[in-house]
Protein backbone atom coordinates (compact mmCIF):
# COMPACT_ATOMS: atom_id res chain seq x y z
CA UNK A 1 0.00 0.00 0.00
CA UNK A 2 2.83 2.49 0.71
CA UNK A 3 4.57 1.57 -2.45
CA UNK A 4 1.01 2.40 -4.40
CA UNK A 5 0.40 5.72 -2.38
CA UNK A 6 3.92 6.72 -3.43
CA UNK A 7 3.40 6.20 -6.82
CA UNK A 8 5.91 3.60 -7.77
CA UNK A 9 3.46 1.01 -8.31
CA UNK A 10 1.18 2.26 -11.33
CA UNK A 11 3.15 4.93 -11.46
CA UNK A 12 2.82 7.46 -14.82
CA UNK A 13 6.03 8.42 -16.21
CA UNK A 14 6.13 12.44 -16.24
CA UNK A 15 5.71 14.06 -19.11
CA UNK A 16 8.70 16.07 -18.72
CA UNK A 17 10.98 13.35 -18.17
CA UNK A 18 9.33 11.59 -21.40
CA UNK A 19 9.76 14.85 -22.77
CA UNK A 20 13.52 15.20 -21.85
CA UNK A 21 14.67 11.27 -23.20
CA UNK A 22 13.01 12.07 -26.58
CA UNK A 23 14.82 15.64 -26.79
CA UNK A 24 18.27 13.63 -25.58
CA UNK A 25 17.31 10.64 -28.68
CA UNK A 26 16.65 13.55 -31.20
CA UNK A 27 19.74 15.51 -30.11
CA UNK A 28 21.70 12.00 -30.38
CA UNK A 29 20.13 11.56 -34.00
CA UNK A 30 21.09 14.81 -34.71
CA UNK A 31 24.78 14.39 -33.54
CA UNK A 32 24.98 10.92 -35.32
CA UNK A 33 23.73 12.46 -38.48
CA UNK A 34 26.12 15.45 -38.46
CA UNK A 35 28.86 13.41 -38.10
CA UNK A 36 28.14 10.59 -40.57
CA UNK A 37 27.62 13.66 -43.14
CA UNK A 38 30.57 14.71 -42.07
CA UNK A 39 32.99 11.82 -42.39
CA UNK A 40 31.64 10.72 -45.79
CA UNK A 41 34.47 12.61 -47.09
CA UNK A 42 36.84 11.58 -44.89
CA UNK A 43 39.67 10.50 -47.55
CA UNK A 44 39.96 8.33 -50.73
CA UNK A 45 39.42 5.00 -48.68
CA UNK A 46 35.80 6.12 -48.69
CA UNK A 47 35.56 5.29 -52.25
CA UNK A 48 35.46 2.05 -52.45
CA UNK A 49 33.41 0.95 -49.77
CA UNK A 50 30.66 3.56 -50.98
CA UNK A 51 30.76 2.16 -54.09
CA UNK A 52 30.12 -1.28 -52.06
CA UNK A 53 26.78 0.33 -50.27
CA UNK A 54 25.62 1.27 -53.57
CA UNK A 55 25.77 -1.78 -55.17
CA UNK A 56 24.13 -3.39 -51.94
CA UNK A 57 21.76 -0.23 -51.49
CA UNK A 58 20.89 1.09 -55.36
CA UNK A 59 21.79 -2.22 -57.55
CA UNK A 60 20.60 -5.04 -55.79
CA UNK A 61 17.09 -2.86 -54.90
CA UNK A 62 16.43 -2.41 -58.43
CA UNK A 63 14.18 -5.00 -59.33
CA UNK A 64 12.41 -4.53 -56.36
CA UNK A 65 11.54 -0.69 -57.38
CA UNK A 66 10.82 -1.84 -60.72
CA UNK A 67 8.02 -4.52 -59.65
CA UNK A 68 6.63 -1.81 -56.87
CA UNK A 69 6.77 0.99 -59.78
CA UNK A 70 5.30 -1.17 -62.24
CA UNK A 71 2.43 -2.14 -60.06
CA UNK A 72 1.88 0.85 -58.37
CA UNK A 73 1.63 2.79 -61.69
CA UNK A 74 -0.98 0.22 -63.27
CA UNK A 75 -3.26 0.32 -60.04
CA UNK A 76 -2.86 4.21 -60.82
CA UNK A 77 -3.74 4.23 -64.09
CA UNK A 78 -6.81 1.35 -64.07
CA UNK A 79 -8.52 3.51 -60.84
CA UNK A 80 -7.87 7.44 -62.54
CA UNK A 81 -8.89 5.93 -65.88
CA UNK A 82 -12.60 5.05 -63.97
CA UNK A 83 -12.95 8.04 -62.13
CA UNK A 84 -11.97 10.44 -64.82
CA UNK A 85 -14.35 8.76 -67.54
CA UNK A 86 -17.12 9.18 -65.39
CA UNK A 87 -17.07 12.26 -66.48
CA UNK A 88 -15.19 12.14 -70.07
CA UNK A 89 -11.99 13.28 -68.65
CA UNK A 90 -10.22 10.32 -69.32
CA UNK A 91 -7.56 12.42 -71.15
CA UNK A 92 -6.33 13.84 -67.88
CA UNK A 93 -4.94 10.20 -67.23
CA UNK A 94 -1.32 11.09 -68.05
CA UNK A 95 -1.72 14.27 -65.91
CA UNK A 96 -3.03 12.30 -63.02
CA UNK A 97 -0.45 9.55 -62.94
CA UNK A 98 2.59 11.68 -63.83
CA UNK A 99 2.05 14.59 -60.81
CA UNK A 100 0.71 11.46 -58.70
CA UNK A 101 4.07 9.46 -59.14
CA UNK A 102 6.55 12.55 -59.39
CA UNK A 103 5.41 14.33 -56.23
CA UNK A 104 4.41 11.77 -53.99
CA UNK A 105 4.27 8.00 -54.49
CA UNK A 106 7.38 7.54 -56.07
CA UNK A 107 9.03 9.49 -53.60
CA UNK A 108 7.55 7.71 -50.62
CA UNK A 109 7.14 4.22 -51.74
CA UNK A 110 10.85 3.79 -52.69
CA UNK A 111 11.62 5.18 -49.30
CA UNK A 112 9.57 2.67 -47.58
CA UNK A 113 10.87 -0.31 -49.86
CA UNK A 114 14.50 0.90 -49.42
CA UNK A 115 13.67 0.69 -45.50
CA UNK A 116 12.66 -2.59 -45.83
CA UNK A 117 15.16 -3.64 -48.12
CA UNK A 118 18.55 -1.87 -47.35
CA UNK A 119 17.48 0.08 -43.35
CA UNK A 120 16.64 -3.24 -41.82
CA UNK A 121 19.54 -4.51 -43.26
CA UNK A 122 22.20 -2.12 -42.03
CA UNK A 123 20.30 -1.87 -38.84
CA UNK A 124 20.87 -6.15 -38.20
CA UNK A 125 24.61 -5.53 -39.48
CA UNK A 126 25.74 -3.06 -37.62
CA UNK A 127 23.43 -4.07 -34.77
CA UNK A 128 25.08 -8.21 -34.74
CA UNK A 129 29.09 -5.64 -35.12
CA UNK A 130 27.83 -4.08 -31.94
CA UNK A 131 26.95 -7.88 -30.09
CA UNK A 132 29.77 -9.18 -31.71
CA UNK A 133 32.68 -6.99 -30.34
CA UNK A 134 33.54 -5.75 -33.77
CA UNK A 135 32.29 -2.53 -33.47
CA UNK A 136 34.96 -2.46 -30.23
CA UNK A 137 37.36 -4.13 -32.19
CA UNK A 138 37.51 -1.39 -34.43
CA UNK A 139 37.80 1.20 -32.07
CA UNK A 140 40.54 -0.45 -29.92
CA UNK A 141 42.89 -0.21 -33.72
CA UNK A 142 41.80 3.03 -33.65
CA UNK A 143 39.57 2.90 -36.65
CA UNK A 144 36.46 5.47 -36.46
CA UNK A 145 33.27 2.86 -36.92
CA UNK A 146 31.10 5.94 -37.73
CA UNK A 147 33.67 6.63 -40.66
CA UNK A 148 34.35 2.76 -41.74
CA UNK A 149 30.77 1.62 -40.92
CA UNK A 150 28.45 4.51 -41.23
CA UNK A 151 29.23 7.16 -43.94
CA UNK A 152 29.83 4.92 -46.84
CA UNK A 153 25.65 4.15 -45.93
CA UNK A 154 25.30 7.35 -46.08
CA UNK A 155 26.88 8.45 -48.90
CA UNK A 156 25.76 4.96 -51.03
CA UNK A 157 21.85 6.39 -49.76
CA UNK A 158 21.91 10.15 -50.81
CA UNK A 159 23.05 9.17 -54.31
CA UNK A 160 20.61 6.01 -54.26
CA UNK A 161 17.38 7.17 -53.08
CA UNK A 162 16.76 10.29 -55.82
CA UNK A 163 18.22 7.56 -58.32
CA UNK A 164 16.18 4.23 -57.32
CA UNK A 165 13.21 7.20 -57.21
CA UNK A 166 13.69 8.44 -60.81
CA UNK A 167 13.49 4.81 -61.84
CA UNK A 168 10.37 4.34 -59.82
CA UNK A 169 8.66 7.37 -61.89
CA UNK A 170 9.36 6.05 -65.14
CA UNK A 171 8.35 2.51 -64.50
CA UNK A 172 5.34 3.43 -62.92
CA UNK A 173 4.27 5.48 -65.84
CA UNK A 174 4.74 3.02 -68.23
CA UNK A 175 2.80 0.84 -65.95
CA UNK A 176 -0.25 3.90 -66.14
CA UNK A 177 0.05 3.33 -69.40
CA UNK A 178 -0.18 -0.15 -69.96
CA UNK A 179 -3.47 -0.09 -68.27
CA UNK A 180 -5.10 3.29 -68.91
CA UNK A 181 -3.67 2.86 -72.93
CA UNK A 182 -3.55 -0.41 -73.65
CA UNK A 183 -5.96 -2.40 -71.56
CA UNK A 184 -8.67 0.32 -71.06
CA UNK A 185 -8.48 2.76 -74.35
CA UNK A 186 -7.42 5.85 -73.48
CA UNK A 187 -5.49 7.74 -76.24
CA UNK A 188 -1.69 6.87 -76.55
CA UNK A 189 -0.70 10.00 -78.08
CA UNK A 190 -2.87 12.26 -75.59
CA UNK A 191 -1.59 10.47 -72.37
CA UNK A 192 2.35 10.97 -73.07
CA UNK A 193 1.52 14.47 -74.05
CA UNK A 194 -0.21 15.05 -70.82
CA UNK A 195 2.62 13.59 -68.89
CA UNK A 196 4.73 15.80 -70.66
CA UNK A 197 3.16 19.42 -70.78
CA UNK A 198 1.63 18.68 -66.84
CA UNK A 199 5.38 18.05 -65.37
CA UNK A 200 7.40 21.40 -63.93
CA UNK A 201 10.85 21.36 -63.41
CA UNK A 202 9.72 22.02 -59.92
CA UNK A 203 7.82 19.00 -59.56
CA UNK A 204 10.98 16.63 -61.07
CA UNK A 205 12.99 18.62 -58.37
CA UNK A 206 10.80 18.69 -55.16
CA UNK A 207 10.75 14.34 -55.53
CA UNK A 208 14.05 13.91 -55.67
CA UNK A 209 14.66 16.64 -52.91
CA UNK A 210 12.46 14.40 -50.96
CA UNK A 211 14.18 11.79 -51.88
CA UNK A 212 17.24 13.07 -50.53
CA UNK A 213 15.84 13.78 -47.68
CA UNK A 214 14.43 10.46 -46.96
CA UNK A 215 17.73 9.04 -47.79
CA UNK A 216 19.41 10.68 -45.05
CA UNK A 217 16.33 10.27 -42.46
CA UNK A 218 16.14 6.19 -43.25
CA UNK A 219 20.05 6.03 -43.21
CA UNK A 220 20.62 7.91 -40.35
CA UNK A 221 17.40 6.28 -37.93
CA UNK A 222 18.56 2.83 -39.30
CA UNK A 223 22.21 3.02 -38.81
CA UNK A 224 21.39 4.97 -35.65
CA UNK A 225 19.61 2.05 -33.91
CA UNK A 226 22.04 -0.30 -35.01
CA UNK A 227 24.70 1.02 -33.57
CA UNK A 228 23.42 1.73 -30.51
CA UNK A 229 21.92 -1.59 -29.76
CA UNK A 230 23.50 -2.35 -26.93
CA UNK A 231 22.19 0.58 -24.88
CA UNK A 232 18.71 -0.81 -25.65
CA UNK A 233 17.64 -2.18 -21.39
CA UNK A 234 16.19 -5.27 -21.23
CA UNK A 235 16.72 -6.67 -24.60
CA UNK A 236 20.54 -7.60 -24.87
CA UNK A 237 21.98 -10.05 -27.57
CA UNK A 238 20.23 -11.24 -30.53
CA UNK A 239 16.80 -10.38 -29.20
CA UNK A 240 18.22 -6.27 -28.81
CA UNK A 241 19.29 -6.75 -32.57
CA UNK A 242 15.38 -7.95 -33.85
CA UNK A 243 14.19 -5.16 -31.50
CA UNK A 244 16.62 -2.46 -33.24
CA UNK A 245 15.77 -3.65 -36.50
CA UNK A 246 11.98 -3.58 -36.00
CA UNK A 247 12.17 -0.19 -34.69
CA UNK A 248 14.04 1.05 -37.10
CA UNK A 249 11.90 0.09 -39.86
CA UNK A 250 8.85 1.34 -38.04
CA UNK A 251 10.60 4.58 -36.85
CA UNK A 252 11.79 5.20 -40.77
CA UNK A 253 8.54 4.40 -42.41
CA UNK A 254 6.16 7.14 -40.02
CA UNK A 255 9.25 9.31 -40.07
CA UNK A 256 9.05 9.05 -44.18
CA UNK A 257 5.06 10.06 -43.82
CA UNK A 258 5.65 12.90 -41.78
CA UNK A 259 8.39 14.29 -43.63
CA UNK A 260 6.73 13.61 -46.69
CA UNK A 261 3.78 15.72 -45.40
CA UNK A 262 5.90 18.86 -44.37
CA UNK A 263 8.16 18.48 -47.27
CA UNK A 264 4.62 18.82 -49.72
CA UNK A 265 3.19 21.94 -47.62
CA UNK A 266 6.99 23.39 -47.93
CA UNK A 267 7.97 22.87 -51.63
CA UNK A 268 4.86 23.14 -53.82
CA UNK B 1 66.05 -5.26 -19.72
CA UNK B 2 62.61 -5.31 -21.66
CA UNK B 3 61.59 -1.36 -22.62
CA UNK B 4 57.94 -2.15 -22.58
CA UNK B 5 55.43 -0.08 -20.85
CA UNK B 6 53.68 -0.76 -17.81
CA UNK B 7 50.04 -0.21 -16.55
CA UNK B 8 49.13 1.72 -13.19
CA UNK B 9 45.53 1.60 -12.03
CA UNK B 10 45.27 4.90 -9.58
CA UNK B 11 41.90 4.77 -6.67
CA UNK B 12 40.46 3.31 -9.93
CA UNK B 13 36.25 2.53 -9.68
CA UNK B 14 34.79 1.06 -11.86
CA UNK B 15 31.08 -0.04 -13.30
CA UNK B 16 28.33 0.60 -15.65
CA UNK B 17 25.87 3.37 -15.43
CA UNK B 18 27.50 4.46 -12.19
CA UNK B 19 27.27 1.45 -10.36
CA UNK B 20 30.13 0.00 -8.96
CA UNK B 21 31.69 -3.51 -9.91
CA UNK B 22 35.15 -3.48 -8.42
CA UNK B 23 36.09 -0.67 -6.47
CA UNK B 24 39.39 1.47 -5.39
CA UNK B 25 41.92 -0.62 -7.64
CA UNK B 26 45.59 -0.07 -7.09
CA UNK B 27 47.51 -2.06 -9.05
CA UNK B 28 50.74 -1.57 -10.81
CA UNK B 29 51.06 -4.23 -13.99
CA UNK B 30 54.65 -4.43 -14.78
CA UNK B 31 56.14 -3.74 -18.37
CA UNK B 32 57.42 -6.51 -20.46
CA UNK B 33 55.86 -9.04 -18.07
CA UNK B 34 52.92 -11.39 -18.74
CA UNK B 35 49.95 -10.22 -16.09
CA UNK B 36 46.97 -12.23 -15.37
CA UNK B 37 43.76 -11.20 -14.23
CA UNK B 38 41.38 -13.36 -12.56
CA UNK B 39 38.48 -14.13 -10.29
CA UNK B 40 35.32 -16.01 -10.37
CA UNK B 41 32.81 -15.39 -13.08
CA UNK B 42 30.77 -11.93 -12.60
CA UNK B 43 34.10 -10.43 -10.59
CA UNK B 44 34.84 -7.92 -12.94
CA UNK B 45 37.49 -9.06 -15.16
CA UNK B 46 36.20 -7.97 -18.11
CA UNK B 47 34.39 -4.88 -16.93
CA UNK B 48 38.12 -4.04 -16.04
CA UNK B 49 39.48 -5.20 -19.23
CA UNK B 50 36.79 -2.65 -21.15
CA UNK B 51 37.89 0.11 -18.79
CA UNK B 52 41.78 -0.28 -19.50
CA UNK B 53 40.89 0.03 -23.23
CA UNK B 54 38.95 2.83 -22.88
CA UNK B 55 36.00 1.41 -23.92
CA UNK B 56 33.88 2.45 -21.13
CA UNK B 57 34.94 5.53 -19.10
CA UNK B 58 35.85 4.77 -15.01
CA UNK B 59 33.74 5.90 -12.50
CA UNK B 60 36.51 7.47 -10.69
CA UNK B 61 40.32 7.01 -10.58
CA UNK B 62 42.95 6.67 -13.04
CA UNK B 63 44.71 4.54 -15.77
CA UNK B 64 48.44 5.10 -16.55
CA UNK B 65 50.13 3.31 -19.20
CA UNK B 66 53.94 4.03 -20.25
CA UNK B 67 53.63 6.91 -18.17
CA UNK B 68 50.94 8.77 -19.99
CA UNK B 69 47.38 9.07 -18.16
CA UNK B 70 44.96 7.69 -20.46
CA UNK B 71 41.60 9.50 -19.49
CA UNK B 72 42.72 12.66 -20.77
CA UNK B 73 44.52 12.02 -24.16
CA UNK B 74 44.87 14.61 -27.29
CA UNK B 75 42.72 12.82 -29.89
CA UNK B 76 46.05 12.43 -31.67
CA UNK B 77 47.85 10.93 -28.16
CA UNK B 78 45.03 8.68 -28.18
CA UNK B 79 45.68 7.22 -31.45
CA UNK B 80 49.15 6.95 -31.51
CA UNK B 81 48.11 4.83 -27.86
CA UNK B 82 45.88 2.66 -29.82
CA UNK B 83 48.20 1.82 -32.67
CA UNK B 84 51.34 0.83 -30.21
CA UNK B 85 48.46 -1.81 -28.50
CA UNK B 86 46.65 -5.15 -29.87
CA UNK B 87 43.21 -6.61 -28.54
CA UNK B 88 42.45 -10.38 -28.58
CA UNK B 89 38.92 -10.44 -27.95
CA UNK B 90 37.24 -13.50 -26.46
CA UNK B 91 35.88 -14.65 -30.01
CA UNK B 92 38.11 -13.01 -32.44
CA UNK B 93 36.06 -10.17 -33.38
CA UNK B 94 36.93 -10.46 -36.75
CA UNK B 95 34.90 -8.45 -39.13
CA UNK B 96 32.56 -10.94 -40.45
CA UNK B 97 32.40 -9.30 -43.77
CA UNK B 98 35.94 -9.43 -44.91
CA UNK B 99 38.21 -12.67 -45.53
CA UNK B 100 40.98 -13.68 -42.92
CA UNK B 101 44.10 -11.80 -45.01
CA UNK B 102 41.78 -8.41 -45.43
CA UNK B 103 40.76 -8.63 -41.37
CA UNK B 104 44.44 -9.04 -40.91
CA UNK B 105 46.14 -6.29 -43.14
CA UNK B 106 42.82 -3.89 -41.95
CA UNK B 107 45.00 -1.96 -39.52
CA UNK B 108 47.82 -1.83 -42.39
CA UNK B 109 45.76 -0.63 -44.32
CA UNK B 110 44.18 2.22 -42.59
CA UNK B 111 47.56 3.57 -40.48
CA UNK B 112 50.43 2.48 -42.75
CA UNK B 113 52.38 3.50 -45.84
CA UNK B 114 53.13 -0.01 -47.42
CA UNK B 115 52.06 -1.20 -50.26
CA UNK B 116 49.69 -3.80 -50.67
CA UNK B 117 52.41 -6.50 -51.64
CA UNK B 118 54.10 -5.61 -48.48
CA UNK B 119 51.23 -5.57 -46.26
CA UNK B 120 50.12 -9.14 -47.80
CA UNK B 121 53.57 -10.04 -47.20
CA UNK B 122 53.09 -8.68 -43.32
CA UNK B 123 50.07 -10.30 -43.00
CA UNK B 124 51.07 -13.80 -44.33
CA UNK B 125 54.04 -13.16 -41.99
CA UNK B 126 51.60 -13.07 -39.07
CA UNK B 127 49.35 -16.04 -40.16
CA UNK B 128 51.67 -18.22 -40.32
CA UNK B 129 53.49 -17.09 -36.70
CA UNK B 130 50.25 -18.26 -35.48
CA UNK B 131 49.69 -21.24 -37.28
CA UNK B 132 47.08 -20.16 -39.94
CA UNK B 133 49.13 -20.02 -42.94
CA UNK B 134 47.02 -21.78 -44.74
CA UNK B 135 43.20 -19.66 -44.09
CA UNK B 136 44.26 -16.20 -45.79
CA UNK B 137 41.58 -16.68 -48.13
CA UNK B 138 38.91 -17.81 -45.77
CA UNK B 139 36.07 -15.77 -43.61
CA UNK B 140 35.72 -15.97 -40.36
CA UNK B 141 32.72 -18.33 -40.11
CA UNK B 142 34.20 -21.20 -41.70
CA UNK B 143 36.73 -21.27 -38.91
CA UNK B 144 36.80 -22.94 -35.75
CA UNK B 145 36.51 -21.73 -32.54
CA UNK B 146 40.50 -22.09 -32.12
CA UNK B 147 41.82 -20.81 -35.20
CA UNK B 148 39.01 -17.47 -34.71
CA UNK B 149 41.30 -16.90 -31.66
CA UNK B 150 44.36 -17.11 -32.89
CA UNK B 151 43.36 -15.19 -36.18
CA UNK B 152 42.48 -12.45 -33.67
CA UNK B 153 46.17 -13.13 -32.26
CA UNK B 154 47.52 -12.32 -35.57
CA UNK B 155 45.46 -9.85 -35.96
CA UNK B 156 46.33 -7.93 -32.91
CA UNK B 157 49.80 -8.43 -33.37
CA UNK B 158 49.90 -7.31 -36.96
CA UNK B 159 51.42 -3.94 -35.43
CA UNK B 160 53.95 -4.68 -33.60
CA UNK B 161 52.21 -3.69 -30.78
CA UNK B 162 53.39 -3.24 -27.13
CA UNK B 163 50.76 -4.14 -25.03
CA UNK B 164 48.54 -6.72 -25.79
CA UNK B 165 45.74 -7.59 -24.25
CA UNK B 166 43.69 -10.73 -24.03
CA UNK B 167 40.01 -11.41 -22.98
CA UNK B 168 39.77 -15.33 -21.70
CA UNK B 169 42.07 -16.71 -24.61
CA UNK B 170 41.52 -20.00 -23.46
CA UNK B 171 37.57 -20.45 -23.39
CA UNK B 172 35.72 -23.04 -25.24
CA UNK B 173 38.96 -24.30 -26.20
CA UNK B 174 39.40 -28.12 -25.78
CA UNK B 175 43.04 -28.50 -23.14
CA UNK B 176 45.61 -29.23 -26.07
CA UNK B 177 44.12 -25.77 -28.06
CA UNK B 178 44.58 -23.92 -24.51
CA UNK B 179 48.27 -24.71 -24.34
CA UNK B 180 48.94 -24.41 -27.63
CA UNK B 181 47.64 -20.66 -27.41
CA UNK B 182 49.19 -20.49 -23.79
CA UNK B 183 52.78 -21.85 -25.25
CA UNK B 184 51.80 -19.12 -28.59
CA UNK B 185 51.09 -16.23 -26.22
CA UNK B 186 54.24 -16.95 -24.07
CA UNK B 187 56.62 -17.23 -27.52
CA UNK B 188 54.77 -13.74 -28.95
CA UNK B 189 55.48 -12.14 -25.62
CA UNK B 190 58.88 -12.84 -25.59
CA UNK B 191 59.52 -12.21 -29.34
CA UNK B 192 57.95 -8.84 -29.28
CA UNK B 193 59.03 -7.90 -26.26
CA UNK B 194 55.59 -6.83 -24.89
CA UNK B 195 53.40 -6.29 -22.18
CA UNK B 196 50.72 -8.38 -21.74
CA UNK B 197 47.42 -8.40 -19.98
CA UNK B 198 45.62 -11.44 -19.75
CA UNK B 199 42.12 -11.82 -18.45
CA UNK B 200 41.13 -15.03 -17.44
CA UNK B 201 39.30 -17.70 -15.24
CA UNK B 202 41.42 -20.74 -16.54
CA UNK B 203 43.77 -21.43 -13.80
CA UNK B 204 46.40 -23.96 -15.32
CA UNK B 205 46.78 -20.61 -17.63
CA UNK B 206 47.47 -18.45 -14.84
CA UNK B 207 49.85 -21.13 -13.30
CA UNK B 208 51.96 -22.28 -16.18
CA UNK B 209 52.16 -18.22 -17.87
CA UNK B 210 51.62 -15.76 -15.06
CA UNK B 211 54.61 -13.21 -13.55
CA UNK B 212 52.00 -11.57 -12.03
CA UNK B 213 48.49 -12.00 -10.29
CA UNK B 214 45.70 -10.08 -9.95
CA UNK B 215 42.75 -11.85 -8.47
CA UNK B 216 39.75 -9.78 -8.61
CA UNK B 217 36.35 -11.08 -5.91
CA UNK B 218 34.25 -9.61 -3.83
CA UNK B 219 33.78 -6.27 -5.62
CA UNK B 220 37.67 -5.18 -4.96
CA UNK B 221 41.39 -6.51 -5.87
CA UNK B 222 41.72 -9.17 -3.30
CA UNK B 223 45.63 -10.28 -4.03
CA UNK B 224 48.31 -8.80 -6.37
CA UNK B 225 51.66 -10.34 -6.64
CA UNK B 226 53.73 -13.19 -8.49
CA UNK B 227 52.04 -16.81 -8.55
CA UNK B 228 54.22 -18.24 -5.93
CA UNK B 229 52.78 -15.76 -3.36
CA UNK B 230 49.43 -16.52 -4.95
CA UNK B 231 49.92 -20.01 -3.77
CA UNK B 232 51.38 -19.79 0.12
CA UNK B 233 47.79 -17.75 0.86
CA UNK B 234 46.14 -18.51 3.65
CA UNK B 235 43.31 -16.58 2.56
CA UNK B 236 40.18 -18.39 2.54
CA UNK B 237 38.40 -17.20 -0.36
CA UNK B 238 41.57 -17.41 -2.56
CA UNK B 239 42.35 -20.90 -1.07
CA UNK B 240 38.41 -22.21 -2.31
CA UNK B 241 39.13 -20.76 -5.70
CA UNK B 242 42.93 -22.04 -6.29
CA UNK B 243 41.82 -25.50 -5.31
CA UNK B 244 38.62 -25.15 -6.61
CA UNK B 245 36.45 -26.03 -3.48
CA UNK B 246 32.76 -25.04 -3.61
CA UNK B 247 31.48 -23.60 -0.62
CA UNK B 248 30.28 -26.06 1.62
CA UNK B 249 26.39 -26.13 1.94
CA UNK B 250 24.27 -26.84 5.14
CA UNK B 251 21.14 -26.93 3.95
CA UNK B 252 20.73 -29.88 0.94
CA UNK B 253 20.95 -28.45 -2.89
CA UNK B 254 17.84 -30.61 -4.14
CA UNK B 255 14.40 -29.75 -1.91
CA UNK B 256 12.21 -30.45 -4.87
CA UNK B 257 10.63 -33.96 -5.59
CA UNK B 258 10.95 -35.31 -9.56
CA UNK B 259 8.13 -33.74 -11.16
CA UNK B 260 4.84 -35.79 -11.02
CA UNK B 261 4.58 -37.80 -14.70
CA UNK B 262 0.68 -37.23 -14.13
CA UNK B 263 1.05 -33.29 -14.88
CA UNK B 264 2.65 -33.81 -17.59
CA UNK B 265 0.79 -33.11 -21.06
CA UNK B 266 1.99 -36.29 -22.39
CA UNK B 267 2.96 -39.46 -20.64
CA UNK B 268 6.84 -39.63 -21.45
CA UNK B 269 8.03 -41.07 -18.23
CA UNK B 270 9.01 -44.48 -19.20
CA UNK B 271 9.93 -43.44 -22.84
CA UNK B 272 13.38 -44.45 -22.53
CA UNK B 273 12.79 -47.43 -19.62
CA UNK B 274 14.20 -50.45 -20.87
Amino acid sequence: MAEKAQGTVFSIPMPTAVLRRVADELGALFLFMLESLALMFAGFGQVSKTIRQIYFIGVQSVSVIALIGLFTGMVMGMQLYYALATFGADGFLGTGVALAMVRELAPVLSAIMLTGRAGSAMTAEIGVMRISEQIDALTIMDINPMRYLVAPKMAACLLSFPILTAFFNLIALWGGWLTGVKLLGANEGVYWSRVQSSLDWSDIEGGFIKAIIFGLLVCTICCFEGYFTHTRSGHAGPEGVSQSTTNAVVKSCVVILAADYILTSLLW
Amino acid sequence: MSNAPGIRLENLTIGYGGNPVVSDLNIEFPGGKLSMVVGGSGSGKSTLLRHVLQLQPPISGDIFMGGHEIGHLSRRKRSCLRQRMGVLFQDGAMLGSLRVRDNIALPLREHTRFKEKQIMEIVQNRLELVGLGHALDLYPNELSGGMRKRAGLARALVMDPQILFCDEPTSGLDPVMSAELDQLLLEMMRHFDMTMLVVTHDLSSMRGLADFVVVLGEGRCLFQGTIEELEKTEDAYLRRFLDRAPEERTAPRLTMPPIDSKMMKINCSDFLSE
